[in-house]
């Protein structure tokens, strides 16, 4: 099990007296505290680390939550909110002395405004939901991460979530307008609202990303989009990682930038064709999928262009999407990934580096060579065009070996993508599962000018407080990723 | 005292003696924005101006480096040379603030997240800044952010440092977000609509499936001051488009039908790059040399509003983000900031005081108080940043 800290033995003394005050601020259905109730909670996407919760709380107002968080504050009780729970870095891992506030009972559409294009929804509305709301006027939010059918907004912005369509349209960060937040003494504070560009400190942009450390998010306000006249995809194979890699290069110094860009190796593409018959190349070593978006005569120029580009790099096969019915095909395998790796190994990391795209071909050689090493399997999936990795390292978790193998490999790959110039996470955020590599890519006074930030919206560590940050300094030097019980 | 720096050392040297004299600095690039928001009165001055060049440069990888120092048109001349282009389309505000003689540099652009009419289609300043180096109120180097597209590991202190007008760190370096520059870019001007019916075309051509890539407001005199919409007379609506020269042609098109606006007129690339340079530039409200500006940001169906509540006292306006970022000349006075104030207040809206007299500026809320919670966390981060509390004192805030 990862290193949680101590729990404090006084709010363990008091835990019958902190889930009676609970109750007392929510409707009877709202506090979970038996065991078998707890248990659903005691993980998310990172289902390699498992803690059961003191007790969940699940508000259905921003109201509740900030009398929640009030009462947390006044009895030093640890909180982690969550989503849906999709997190793949152990970003709603709870803690033993913690609770849990479940943010999805907070499911309402508030505000739909397609003149001034933004929509306010409560913090628990799926990524999906809130297109699904649009979608009859031909609208769209845009981020779209692989979790959108569950994963909710106020996750999102907790993690800064992206998706395969980022390389466009930008990641959550970019999409947001406004948040109502709550913060630990129970303040509730609008931040920004329907206008762009607030004036004092960019408040919206600090909070997204910081990983539900720094306050609850209970509201969001998103610009919403109208979507293009049509979109097609497009997939070429080729001989080897570097040639594709050299294609994504030209791509996009050719001044077209696709809506989508993403790269498969030869495991994933076998992985994916296996489980999905998309039709894929199973001679290839890599394969790109790339979507664009116009009139259909737009995307005909924009195909016929970027096909002129991969003839250049000696492919296997180029396939041009002629209908939308073939898009959804050519999409079918890579939206089934993770199902389909997960087929051939029902447990695996999904890492999340991001590296510049000029070492693209160097960092997927070095990967494979990597994890021959240590014999575990990896398959690469990712978005290409702005050099977001997804090494999915296949493990068996009835090994405890093979975890702690496959935890070392991930931590060797992500001190590969900053050791070429790139970051730990791309889109995953740190989490639990990253936090004690952050000194690989931070000065320790870097990383205590951000704890200091953190103590400025929450002085006493009691929001999310084990994640992101190495628990203590002393413990930073001797680990790299603890092994798991 | 203006202390001469040439690299992040010296610059991290300059903070730390501050700090031990416990004086107030003053920080700027070239100073071309020392007329924005409040005055400050600082015994010190840290200028940036020294500490210049591209440092990386990678068009394959959309990402261009450089020292805060560096002018503005050396990176816009080396991304055009490439066939690139800063997103956020920063104006250049020396027709409003007066020229200084020097370029406005990257530094103080960053540190006033100022951008231009691409914003509401495409992100301000603050969503292409992929990394940032700052000196911190503790004299330290501090690095947030990367070279890379996207990175979401830490706290995003590139969002935190960008806008806030050196109050929280001498930022030294910065790694921005670059696009190719569009093949072609053309112009879709409507005549004859006023701010609510331009606004009500401009929310329609946002909301199309075109990619517009903005779209502005301007009153009759503004129109009749630029030579490039010259024969189109009132005032007008814009609407870009910047794509490929055959899907520029198209998309034009199509919005031409369906606004089916009598008199409406294309422009060309060269025609529209003008008139969008203008826009960018505040251009339109530079004969009102006597007025104060604001700037006001509002839900882009509320733009006319502002304008309207403002016409009485004299004030004169146009719009640009589709109606979302209200242009203000008015008189200098408390009265009409007031005014300002409360139009923008009503709305939902933030405002700007960018351009007044010292007096005036001193006086008044250049932008908006903060509710208490929010103003306590804000000097809390302040002193997170900078405890010494020497960086630009009053700028932003009488009290921080």
């Amino acid at each position: 099990m990862i290193r949680q800290p101590d729990p404090k033995p006084d709010v363990m003394r008091r835990r019958d007296s902190i889930v009676a005050g609970l109750r007392k601020l929510l409707p009877e259905s709202g506090v979970i505290a038996e065991p078998l109730r707890l248990k659903p909670y005691e993980t998310d996407g990172l289902t390699a680390y498992r803690q059961v919760p003191l007790a969940v709380a699940l508000p259905e107002t921003t109201e509740q939550v900030a009398a929640i968080l009030r009462f947390c504050h006044q009895n030093g009780v640890r909180i982690v909110p969550r989503g849906a729970g999709t997190s793949l870095s152990g970003g709603a891992l709870p803690l033993e002395d913690g609770i849990v506030l479940g943010m999805m009972r907070m499911k309402k559409i508030l505000d739909i405004d397609f003149a001034d294009r933004c929509a306010t929804v409560q913090a628990g509305v799926t990524n999906i939901g809130i297109t699904n709301a649009v979608s009859a006027n031909n609208f769209f939010y845009a981020p779209d991460p692989s979790s959108q059918l569950a994963c909710m907004i106020g996750g999102n912005v907790g993690m800064n979530s992206g998706g395969p369509h980022c390389l466009k349209y930008g990641v959550t960060a970019n999409n947001l307008l406004g948040l109502k937040i709550v913060t630990i003494e129970g303040e509730i504070i609008d931040i920004g609202g329907a206008h762009l560009d607030s004036a004092g400190y960019d408040w919206l942009g600090l909070l997204t990303g910081s990983e539900g450390q720094l306050a609850v998010v209970t509201e969001v306000t998103v610009r919403i989009l109208h979507g293009p006249e049509g979109a097609r995809a497009m997939l070429a194979a080729f001989k080897s990682n570097e040639i594709a890699g050299a294609a994504v290069d030209a791509i996009i110094s050719s001044g077209v930038i696709p809506v989508a860009l993403e790269f498969m190796d030869r495991p994933a593409i076998h992985a994916c064709e296996e489980f999905a018959h998309a039709g894929y190349p199973l001679d290839a070593e890599a394969m790109l999928i790339i979507e664009v978006e116009g009139s259909v005569t737009e995307q005909d120029i924009l195909l016929e262009k970027l096909s002129d580009i991969c003839r250049r790099f000696d492919p296997i096969s180029i396939r041009v999407s002629q209908s939308p019915e073939e898009s959804l095909a050519i999409w079918k395998g890579r939206k089934a990934a993770f199902g389909a790796v997960g087929r051939i190994s029902p447990d695996y990391l999904c890492m999340d580096g991001t590296i510049p795209t000029s070492r693209l071909p160097e960092v997927l050689r070095r990967t494979q060579e990597m994890a021959a090493a240590v014999n575990l399997q990896v398959a690469n999936i990712f978005h290409a065009g702005d050099g977001n990795l997804h090494p999915l390292i296949m493990y068996d978790a009835n090994d405890p070996a093979s975890l702690h193998k496959a935890e070392v490999l991930g931590a060797d790959l992500l001190k590969l993508c900053v050791e070429v110039g790139g970051c730990l996470t791309g889109e995953h955020g740190v989490g639990v599962e990253k936090r004690d590599l952050m000194h690989v890519q931070f000065e320790p006074h870097e990383l205590e000018q951000q704890r200091r930030i953190k103590s400025a919206f929450d002085p006493e560590w009691l929001l999310n407080p084990s994640k992101v940050f190495p628990l203590a300094e002393p413990a930073v030097a001797a680990a790299v990723l603890p092994q798991a019980a | 005292m203006t202390l001469p720096a040439t690299t992040e050392d010296q610059i991290a040297a300059a903070v730390a003696s501050a700090v031990a004299a416990r004086e107030p600095v003053h920080v700027q690039g070239n100073g071309t924005k020392a007329g924005l928001l409040r005055p400050v009165q600082a015994a010190r001055t840290i200028s940036t101006a020294g500490l210049s060049g591209i440092t990386l440069y990678a068009p394959k990888e959309l990402i261009i480096s450089a020292r805060a120092g560096t002018p503005m048109p050396e990176i816009e001349a080396t991304l055009t040379e490439a066939g690139q282009y800063m997103i956020a389309e920063p104006p250049d505000l020396s027709a409003l603030l007066g020229a200084t003689g020097k370029p406005q540099t990257l530094g103080g652009v960053v540190a006033t997240n100022l951008s231009g009419p691409r914003r509401v289609a495409r992100g301000a300043i603050r969503d292409h800044v992929m990394g940032i180096r700052a000196i911190n109120g503790r004299a330290e180097l501090i690095r947030s952010g990367g070279r890379v597209l996207k990175n979401v590991t830490g706290l995003d202190l590139c969002k935190l440092f960008t806008g806030s007008y050196g109050t929280l760190g001498v930022i030294t370096e910065i790694t921005l977000k670059v696009l190719p520059a569009a093949e072609a870019t053309g112009t879709l001007v409507l005549p004859g609509l006023d701010a609510a019916a331009g606004i009500a075309a401009m929310s329609a051509a946002l909301g199309s499936p075109f990619d517009v890539s903005a779209a502005a407001w301007l009153p009759a005199e503004a129109v009749a001051a630029m030579p490039a919409l010259d024969g189109v007379s009132g005032s007008a609506a814009l609407i870009r488009i910047e794509e490929f020269a055959d899907s520029v042609t198209y998309r034009i098109g199509r919005l031409r039908d369906q606004f089916a606006v009598p008199g409406a007129v294309t422009l060309g690339t060269e025609a529209s790059r003008s008139v969008w340079r203008d826009i960018r530039d505040v251009r339109p409200l530079a004969p009102h040399a006597q007025d104060a500006v604001w700037r006001v940001s509002v839900r882009p169906s509320a733009g006319a509003k502002v304008i309207d509540a403002l016409r009485p006292l004299g004030a004169a306006g146009f719009l640009d983000w589709g109606g979302g970022l209200v242009w203000l000349a008015g008189p200098a006075d408390a009265a009409t900031h007031l005014r300002v104030e409360a139009a923008a207040r009503a709305v939902g809206g933030t405002w700007t005081l960018l351009r007044a007299p010292d007096t005036l500026r001193a006086t008044v809320r250049v932008i908006p108080d903060e509710p208490p919670a929010l103003a306590r966390i804000t000097r809390e981060v302040k002193a997170a940043m900078d405890p010494a509390g020497i960086f630009n004192p009053g700028r932003l805030y009488a009290d921080l």
